[in-house]
Parts: structure tokens; C-alpha cells; sequence
């Protein structure tokens, strides 16, 4: 798939914030491009950019080897699907669909027949006639997106397409999205807070985050090779050591050391020299949990803990496991087998937990405040075994309060 | 069922006190209105005993078809300025900043500090012979020196344009407060321009401030007497004077009645029609449930 639509060097100033900042990306023609990335860092404004509701401060956009920058919306070929769908309320759903053609100034028979090839592929031809405050929430999108791809746009813009839905309608519209991509072939641009809408539909993704661009890439490389902490952090959950390199084993390989704890063995990718810093990224379902000392093999990592929280969700568990020094790792165990059959692991047991040296993932930007997207465990509460820390420090206090 | 009872207890009470000023102050007077039609009048001023038809058969006065087509060319020209100076208005308030948009408010509704009477009054003076405005236009040589300003329909439709527009600007811009602009961006993604998506969604979208608007301007302007009574000449009667002038110059009540019967019932049958509009609008069906 060829590139066909870049965006060079955009920067856009809303008053003294910056939404957009020096971003560049080109998308493929045909593809699933999402920008993912939480509320307010600059998805819509490049979204908006494109459509052409903004005009960027600096920088170009080029569609189809033609600038549009400059162009008025109404003189690009690329439509939009609004988060509210912003359907025409006086207008029956036929007439919404059949609206970019008429303006068009299309013969009445195309509009009828593309209108009536719309309402099949959407499957509300018994609803045409319907006003959009009469129809529910799904075929509301629905018919959003007919209205725009009515029009065979060379790219569909989907701006938090399915925000207003509930989550069983979400799953399946995500579905209905897939299909009518694989029916047009028309290239999408998906804008999301969401990362599993995110990861579902998409070929690429672009994650976004205060205006800039953290990371391009396929689902996979995102989540299983993040460039930074707030792509590993922002995509699924994960855990962060920072340690130094003390050992370079040979040409794969290096030994780390975080304070606190026994050293790691690590996979070298970036090839990085002994002594240097780095940030190591675990996911939850890189780690083997067990109550026994697991068969450790030359490339595993070995850590002994406390289990400290165990949430039960049936297809997995999460664990929170305390190695010491306060380090509580994040585990999650897919059960693959019968559970009931072997010795669940508790509150309190003391856990083996193990990890492939090959799945950590040493980091190349790292930034503290990322930590805060990282999972927390729940705080326990009105459990007489465990009870919560700042309880703790009441009990201290209140005797030398009174004395 | 008897929370039900109740409910509609409360509702009457509530509805009580202008309910009966209503049927006092309103309905009453407009039926001793229609009833005043059908006798016949007393020399002195008065109504006389008995009933009669005549007073309903001297409509066909000879003065007043002119006198009612002027009225409702006076009040429809009125109306359509009205709207088309108050929809961009209403616009441009609904998009503006707040402060901006109080502002405007603000302007608009200052005139109601100033007595009705005495703005029309005013008008009088800015048109005046020797005033400042004809002196300007006749110095850059747009009108002839013994063109007169005032005392011409044109200066009638003018002031009633005047008085009338704050009435147009609010229920206007109410309906363009409510209104989604996300819905003119939808258009203008779909390919139309700034003046289609102007005239094909957000015109439809204020409809029913559209219709408020039209009768408050219409009903109003039908009906005036002030306006050309002041600013007026012999050649821009209205309906309204001549009621005015049965009532004090003619002392005839009954054909003042005849008239002002007239007026309201040509006022009631749009005015019902747009109720009914209203009705059919509220009484949407509610949206199908979602099927998974």
C-alpha cells in the first residue's frame, strides 16, 4: 500500500496550548489509521485539521499529491462521521443520505440508487423514511456513516465514533466498521481515547499525547515494543523498572540492576553499553506465577514475593506480588486449564514469579508521570487480615494526639 | 388512581388564578366584542337596544379594501424585514462569545427602557423637514430638497420595522441558542457551502423560533394604530385608525366592534393553524429501542 496523504510538519496553538505540535505522519491508501490517545492531546484538532474545521498554524497537508491545507471543507473529498453524529434533524434518513449528493447537484436517479445502495449496506432500508429522532443510537451511526461514505470520499474520517454508545452496541458497530472498511476500501481515519477500539479495527496506529506523536505502528508493535513509557503505560497495563546496566553478556543479552533487587536478565535489542540507564517494561501476562520454584531455565527470571491482591475475573487473574523494597508487580494468569482441579494461589502465600528474559522490553523515552496510567491494586476494604495502609498511620497518630 | 385524582386538583389550582384572568380581561371583552357587532348604535355614543345586521353589512364600505390591503402589505413587509434582518442577527448572537452575546442581548432589549410612545415620537424628529437626517441626504444628493420623509407609508413600514425587530431578534435567537452548529460543519463536510448549509439546516433547524417570530411581528403590526396614527399621513391608514376613528370621532361602537371582530378572527385562524403545527411537532413518536 502506497502512502497517499501526509501531514508535514503540523503545528497548531489554541491561545497558549498547544493541541498540535510539529506532527508528521503519512497514511496508506486503504488502511485503518487510528489516532489513540487520552482527551486532549491533539487527535481532533488533526482530525478537524483534516476535514478542514481548522487550518493548522504551520505545516502542510497533502491528499492525493494535491495541498489542502488551504481548502475550504466543502472542497475536500474527505468526509466525516461526528462523535454526535450530527445527522440532519428535519430530514428523513433517506434525505440525510441522499444530502452530499443533491449539494453535489447529482441526476435524481444516481442520488436515488446510491441512496438505496447505502441504505442496503447499512440494512435500514425498512427505516428510511424515519427521522433520526426516531431511530436509536446504533442506526444513528449507521446512517452517519452512509451519509458520508455516500459520497466515496478518498479518506472517511471517524471522529470517537462510537463514544455514545454502550458497550454491547460498541463491540458490535466495532464489527460493522471492519466489514463496510472491507466492502469500500475506502481508507479510514479513526479517532479514539479508546485503546481496545483502538487495537481492534486498526491497521496502524498513531499514539498521541500532549500534541505530539509517541509512537506509529501495527497494534502489535505498540503494545509488545512501546517506544515510550506512555505508549507502554497508555496501551494494556505494564510494569516499570529503571536500573542500570551492569553487565553486557554477549552480543544478546545484558544484565540488570535494579535497586532493591536481585539483578535481571534482559533481552539487549537497543544494544546498549554497560553502565547506562535503562527503563525495562514487563506485561502482566509475561509472568509466571506459582506456589512451587519454577523448572528455571538459563534465560529466566526468578523473583520471590507475597501475594498482596487477588482479583479473580474468571477467563484470568490479576495478581498484585510484593518482591520487597515495595515493588508490587502487576500479574496476569490466563487459565487455560480447569481451575477448580489445582491449589489456588491466596492472599498472603509466598509466590514464585518468573519471567523470559526475551519478554521485558527496555524503553527509549521514559518519563515518571507516566506511572500514573499503571494499574493500582483496589484498596481493600473492611478486611481484617489486610488493612489498608493509611489505617496503619490512624492507629500511630491518634495515642499521641490524645497524650 | 387517586394520586392521579390529585395531580389534577394541583393542576387546576395552579392554573386557577390566570386561567380567570384570562376569560376576565381577555375572553370576555373580545365576546362582548363579537356580540357589540350585532347592534345596533345610539346617537349619543352608545349601544341601542335590539339586534341588527347592519352594522356587519356597513363593512362594505368602499374606503376599506384599499384600507386592508395596506394593512396587510404594511404588516407582511414588516414581517419578512423583520425575519431577514433578525435570522443573521440571531445567528451572529448564538455563535458569539457570552460576553458578546450579552452585549447584544443587552442592545436589543434596551429600547423597552424608552416609553413606546415616545421612540415613535423620536422618529418624528429624526425625519423631521429640518432635521439633521433630511439635510444629510439631500446635501449627498440622495433625495430631492422637497422630498418629504415623513408622513408616507414607506414611513409607517420603516417605524413599525423599528419597533417591531427586538420582538423578531428573541424568540429567534432562542431557537439559535438551542440549535447544534456541529450540524452546519456536517453540511459543509457534505460538500455545500457556507450559504447552503445556512439555508438547509440551520434555517429548518430555528423553524419554530421562525414561526414564534412571524406572529409576534405580524399579529402586532396587523393591528397597529400608533405608528401610523404619528408618523403617518392621509395616505397610510390602517385598520387600526379606522377603528380609532369609529371609536372617538364617529362615536360608533358597533362598527368599531365590527372591525376590531374582523381583525381578530383574521388573526385567530393562522394563529390556530400554528398551534396545531406546535401540537404535531411535540407529539413526535418516541425513538425505537435498541435491538443488540
Amino acid at each position: 500500500m502506497e502512502d497517499f496523504l501526509w501531514f508535514k510538519d503540523i503545528t497548531k496553538d489554541f491561545g497558549a496550548t498547544r493541541a498540535v505540535d510539529n506532527v508528521s505522519l503519512s497514511v496508506r491508501r486503504g488502511e485503518i489509521f487510528s489516532l489513540l490517545g487520552p482527551s486532549g492531546c491533539g487527535k481532533t484538532t488533526l482530525l478537524r485539521m483534516l476535514a478542514g474545521f481548522e487550518s493548522p498554524d504551520t505545516g502542510r497537508i497533502i491528499l492525493e499529491n494535491e495541498d489542502i491545507t488551504d481548502l475550504p471543507p466543502n472542497l475536500r473529498r474527505v468526509n466525516t462521521v461526528f462523535q454526535n453524529y450530527a445527522l440532519f434533524p428535519h430530514m428523513t434518513v433517506r434525505e440525510n443520505i441522499a444530502f452530499g449528493l443533491k449539494v453535489a447537484k447529482k441526476p435524481k436517479s444516481v442520488v436515488a440508487a446510491e441512496v438505496d445502495r447505502m441504505l442496503t449496506m447499512i440494512q435500514m432500508q425498512d427505516h428510511a423514511d424515519k427521522r433520526p429522532t426516531q431511530i436509536s443510537g446504533g442506526q444513528k451511526q449507521r446512517v452517519a456513516i452512509a451519509r458520508a461514505l455516500v459520497l466515496r470520499p478518498n479518506v472517511l474520517l471517524l471522529d470517537e465514533p462510537l463514544a455514545a454508545l454502550d458497550l454491547k452496541l460498541r463491540q458490535k458497530m466495532l464489527l460493522e466498521l471492519s466489514l463496510i472498511h472491507d466492502e469500500v476500501g475506502i481508507t479510514f481515519i479513526y479517532v479514539t481515547h479508546d485503546q481496545g477500539e483502538a487495537m481492534s479495527v486498526s491497521d496502524r496506529i498513531a499514539v498521541m499525547n500532549n500534541g505530539r506523536i509517541e509512537q506509529i505502528g501495527t497494534p502489535a508493535e505498540i503494545y509488545e515494543a512501546p517506544k515510550s513509557s506512555f505508549v507502554a503505560a497508555f496501551i494494556g497495563d505494564t510494569n516499570f523498572f529503571d536500573g542500570r546496566i551492569t553487565d553486557v553478556l554477549d552480543s544478546e543479552y545484558c544484565r540488570i540492576s535494579v535497586p532493591d533487587l536481585p539483578d535481571m536478565l534482559c533481552f539487549n535489542d537497543k544494544k546498549l553499553a554497560r553502565g547506562e540507564f535503562v527503563h525495562l517494561s514487563i506485561r502482566p501476562e509475561k509472568f509466571q506465577i506459582s506456589l512451587a520454584p519454577p523448572h528455571s531455565g538459563v534465560k529466566y527470571n526468578v523473583l520471590r514475593g507475597i501475594v498482596e491482591d487477588v482479583i479473580y475475573q474468571g477467563d484470568h487473574t490479576r495478581y498484585w506480588v510484593n518482591v520487597g523494597a515495595d515493588w508490587r508487580i502487576s500479574i496476569s494468569r490466563q487459565h487455560t486449564r480447569f481451575m477448580l482441579d489445582e491449589k489456588p494461589i491466596n492472599w498472603h502465600d509466598k509466590v514464585y514469579i518468573s519471567w523470559f528474559a526475551d519478554d521485558g522490553f527496555m524503553l527509549e523515552r521514559y518519563s515518571e508521570k507516566d506511572e500514573e496510567l499503571l494499574p493500582t491494586p483496589p484498596q481493600a476494604v473492611g478486611d481484617s487480615d489486610d488493612p489498608p495502609a493509611a489505617n496503619d498511620d490512624d492507629n500511630d497518630t491518634t495515642p499521641e494526639a490524645e497524650s | 388512581m387517586d394520586q392521579h385524582k390529585r395531580h389534577r386538583w394541583r393542576e387546576a389550582l395552579l392554573t386557577a388564578p390566570s386561567f380567570l384572568w384570562l376569560t376576565l380581561f381577555f375572553l370576555l371583552p373580545t365576546l362582548i366584542i363579537f356580540a357589540i357587532s350585532f347592534k345596533p348604535s345610539d346617537p349619543l355614543g352608545g349601544v341601542g337596544p335590539g339586534w341588527t345586521l347592519r352594522t356587519l353589512l356597513s363593512l362594505r364600505n368602499p374606503n376599506y379594501p384599499e384600507i386592508i390591503y395596506r394593512t396587510a402589505l404594511l404588516s407582511f413587509t414588516t414581517t419578512v424585514v423583520c425575519l431577514a434582518l433578525a435570522i443573521p442577527i440571531a445567528y451572529y448572537i448564538a455563535r458569539s462569545k457570552p460576553w458578546k452575546r450579552d452585549l447584544v442581548l443587552f442592545l436589543t432589549i434596551i429600547p423597552f427602557w424608552t416609553s413606546f410612545l415616545i421612540r415613535i415620537f423620536a422618529w418624528k424628529g429624526v425625519l423631521h423637514p429640518d432635521g439633521l437626517l433630511k439635510h444629510a441626504l439631500v446635501f449627498c444628493k440622495v433625495i430631492a430638497p422637497d422630498t418629504l420623509l415623513l408622513y408616507r407609508p414607506e414611513t409607517v413600514l420603516l417605524v413599525m420595522i423599528y419597533t417591531e425587530l427586538p420582538f423578531a431578534i428573541l424568540p429567534l435567537y432562542a431557537a439559535a441558542e438551542k440549535f447544534d452548529f456541529s450540524l452546519i460543519e456536517a453540511a459543509m463536510d457534505l460538500g455545500a457551502g457556507r450559504l447552503r448549509a445556512f439555508c438547509s439546516v440551520f434555517i429548518p433547524g430555528i423553524s419554530s423560533g421562525l414561526l414564534s417570530a412571524c406572529l409576534m411581528v405580524l399579529i402586532p403590526s396587523i393591528g397597529s394604530y400608533v405608528v401610523p396614527d404619528v408618523v403617518g399621513g392621509i395616505g397610510s391608514e390602517m385598520i387600526g385608525n379606522v377603528i380609532a376613528q369609529k371609536t372617538f370621532v364617529d362615536r360608533n361602537l358597533p362598527a368599531a366592534s365590527a372591525l376590531a371582530a374582523l381583525l381578530t378572527l383574521s388573526m385567530l385562524i393562522p394563529l390556530l393553524f400554528f398551534l396545531k403545527g406546535n401540537k404535531r411537532r411535540n407529539q413526535e413518536p418516541r425513538p425505537a429501542r435498541e435491538v443488540v
